[in-house]
């Protein structure tokens, strides 16, 4: 016999199975999802959840379909979080401070209430990454915030609307093309097919007959 | 923490363990392979599988499940919809916003289309967003174009359509560039070296990585060009589908508003299917790490509408799925846990396979060791084989973990199973469908005009199996290709009148046929209402 808890989504209660995740009682308890719910797998951040434990004081955070529900879960969804996403390009801006106070200049009106990372899903030190974008240091930005699911429940719980997601996005972005090192062999590559220095070899390969193909594969020497 | 039931095997394991990591297990020959994926791999059973009875590849044998999909009804007869009273008009109409078609759509925009993309749930919430080992390519010294192409010709039983493998393999390093140049990040050495791992069936080192967030960390940087450029993206939006013009050429699709019903049409110049995979199909009742809207209704749209599908038989069963606790059973543990070091290991503490062979060899090993070996461990939920991840840590270092796998360490802490110091539990998982739409080398289909694919939903890339990390690397560099082609060809073509025929001829069809049944498709989204 399953164990089973009460919990209320949306204030309604049910009795769902005590192993379940919020997103699974939901369903158990006969919502078709369409809205928050995404990739299952806590990668999407699709499912942003809001929830107290009844005679508990403190709201929490979670993604629904990693959290199991609890005995006296009061739920709330949050599928969409009204986030401020600023638009650039990318090959025009710079990885300077300058592009921070231009596209995101609420960053420095923190007030330091941590509540950003109280509330963080993934469980990130928000507060830090954006200090670390309002000085500048995307490198320790991109690096702080790369877990990052973009759910958007730390922008849900800052006084000064902040869109913590978006603005880690542009910083990563930023490291990825500007700061971190260039890859040589990369380039190198590149060039080479470019200039047809493996054109004969896959054309052999097109026409090569199965079974010696298979020998080739057979008998492939695999670094160790 | 694992209860008490699983201590005896646990205790088995971690006294193995220092033996386990010395020793390097044999590879299994050709004939071996051949014979054990005969006996255990799912897409060799045979009672799972049924032939479809009309349509494009009638004769041909599909799973059951798909099988009932391609063969049902349509959502829509023609009278249900006003084909003149056209909402979205656009050159580049691009059904799906994962990888694919992100990185179609932002290539079509580059082309200077008209581009618009319709999804049914959000922009990246696909299978790209949950990628997580890496991304194939041969950019180093002792690699090449060629060397990949053997590999994954050879992982994909010599299968795949050679001038499509030639594509993937040959484009790879520009596809890393792209993505790099567009900021996302990869892990590299203090000097920019890749930081490249063995994947299953790969003789070179060429799995690049961005920690375990791969895909997440490529999907979010396209979802965001994307919305830098202002590219239309039409979200909670399904296309249930496609539109011909007279001459039979594809030319839009029915939409339709995933809240509210309502039905839409959008016209366009050139249809690019990009709605990925059918992990939510659950072939043969298996669990599945596919994202919650896996249906394959690009599939469906695209049988309907006449094109061909290529190796829709053909699914892969990743090896390692979680298999205990409950609640992530079928989520994915990537293969990047084994390129680290950790090996497979079973109820007695014996590592049964070398932990590299290719996804769907491994799979078929770990079924056997959980069937007729015997060798499984009960998790209580089914069986299921120890992945030994406490080795990376004595491999790699203290840290490794939490360094190259965040994401893995993330998802069983949250049950209280600390990987660093033990095992998992894994048992294979439907993750990939190997077939899919024919299509040529421009991307496009060979028997609809106008109608291109890209990503999960295009069959003949990869053969019969797919390696890790070509699928990353796949809905790059094919849904490039098909942005561009798309945008080009959509500068030429003059639309006919819309029409809805092909329905009422697929009906008639099933009716010639002698099928009957209720069952309408594209599915759309899984029901796991309580029944």
């Amino acid at each position: 016999m399953e164990n089973m808890v009460n919990i209320y989504l949306f204030g309604k209660q049910y009795s769902v199975p005590d192993d379940l995740t919020i997103m699974r009682a939901m369903e158990y308890a006969g919502y078709q999802l369409v809205r928050g719910c995404g990739c299952r797998n806590g990668f999407c951040g699709a499912c942003a959840t809001i929830y107290r434990i009844k005679g508990d004081k403190e709201l929490k955070t979670c993604l629904a379909c990693q959290t199991k529900v609890e005995d006296n879960m009061y739920v709330a969804t949050l599928p969409f979080f009204p986030l401020v996403k600023e638009v650039y390009d990318i090959e025009k801006v710079k990885p300077t401070e300058q592009i921070m106070m231009q596209l995101y200049p609420e960053i420095y009106a923190c007030v330091g209430c941590n509540a950003c990372t109280k509330s963080c899903t993934q469980g990130l030190n928000v507060m830090q990454y954006i200090a670390y974008a309002q000085r500048g240091e995307f490198e320790k930005c991109a690096e702080e915030s790369f877990d990052c699911v973009m759910c958007g429940v730390c922008s849900s719980r800052c006084p000064a609307g902040i869109s913590h997601p978006q603005v880690a996005m542009l910083a990563r972005r930023l490291n990825g093309k500007y700061l971190a090192p260039k890859t040589e062999h990369l380039e190198n590559r590149i060039k080479e097919i470019k200039d047809g220095t493996f054109t004969e070899l896959i054309e052999n390969l097109m026409g090569k007959p199965i079974e010696e193909i298979k020998e080739l594969y057979n008998n492939r020497e695999i670094e160790k | 923490m694992y209860s008490e039931n699983f201590q005896k095997s646990l205790k088995a394991v971690e006294a193995a363990r220092k033996e386990n990591i010395a020793c390097e297990p044999k590879r299994m020959t050709a004939q071996e392979k051949e014979k054990l994926l005969a006996s255990y791999h799912p897409d060799y059973k045979k009672s799972e599988f049924k032939t479809l009875s009309f349509g494009p590849n009638k004769g041909e044998e599909v799973p059951t499940e798909l099988c009932e999909m391609l063969q049902a009804h349509s959502r829509i007869s023609a009278n249900d919809i006003d084909l003149n009273d056209i909402k979205y008009d656009v050159d580049v109409l691009i059904i799906g916003g994962g990888g694919a078609g992100t990185a179609a759509a932002i290539e079509a925009d580059n082309a200077g289309a008209k581009t618009m993309i319709v999804t049914k749930l959000r922009m990246g919430d696909a299978n790209t967003m949950m990628a997580e080992g890496g991304i194939q390519a041969a950019d180093k010294p002792n690699d090449s174009p060629a060397i990949h192409f053997v590999d994954a010709f050879g992982g994909g039983h010599y299968a795949a359509k050679r001038e499509l493998l030639a594509k993937l393999v040959c484009d790879a390093p520009e596809a890393i560039q792209w993505l790099n140049d567009l900021g996302v990040e990869f892990d590299k050495e203090p000097d920019g070296t890749m930081i490249t791992t063995h994947g299953g069936g790969t003789s070179r080192k060429r799995m690049h990585a961005a920690k375990d967030y791969s895909g997440a960390e490529i999907m979010r940087t396209l979802r965001d060009e994307v919305l830098n450029r202002g590219i239309e993206v039409v979200d909670f939006t399904s296309a249930i589908e496609l539109i011909l013009d007279e001459n039979g050429k594809a030319a839009g699709a029915v939409l339709m508003n995933m809240e509210t019903k309502e039905l839409m049409v959008a016209k366009a110049k050139t249809v690019i299917i990009a709605t990925g995979g059918a992990g939510r199909m659950h072939y043969q009742g298996f669990p599945t790490s596919n994202h919650y809207g896996a249906t394959a209704d690009g599939l469906v749209l695209g049988y309907r509408a006449g094109a061909k599908l290529l190796y829709a038989d053909t699914l892969q069963y990743h090896p390692t799925g979680a298999a205990y606790p409950q609640q992530i059973f079928g989520a994915l543990v990537t293969e990047k846990v084994r390129s680290l070091g950790a090996k497979l290991v079973n109820r007695d503490g014996k590592v049964f396979m070398h932990p590299l062979e290719t996804r769907d060899v491994a799979a078929a090993s770990i079924i056997r060791e959980c069937s007729d070996r015997k060798e499984g461990v009960d998790t209580g939920n089914g069986e299921a084989v120890w992945l030994d991840t406490p080795m990376i840590e004595a491999i790699g270092g203290d840290g490794t973990i939490e360094k190259r796998i965040p994401a893995m360490m993330r998802m069983f802490a949250s049950y209280g199973i600390d990987i660093r110091k033990e095992p998992i539990l894994v048992y294979p998982t439907l993750h990939y469908q190997n077939g899919g739409l024919d299509i040529n080398v421009d991307g496009m289909t060979p028997n609809v005009e106008n109608l291109y694919v890209a990503g999960e939903a295009v069959g003949g890339i990869h053969g019969r199996n797919r390696l890790m990390g070509n699928s990353l690397l796949d809905i790059i560099v094919f849904g490039r290709n098909a942005g561009k082609n798309a945008a080009a060809r959509s500068k030429d073509v003059k639309v006919g009148k819309l029409t809805l025929d092909h329905i009422a001829k697929f009906d008639e069809e099933r009716k010639s046929a002698g099928v009957d049944t209720d069952a309408v498709s594209p599915m759309l989204l899984p029901d796991y209402r309580r029944k």
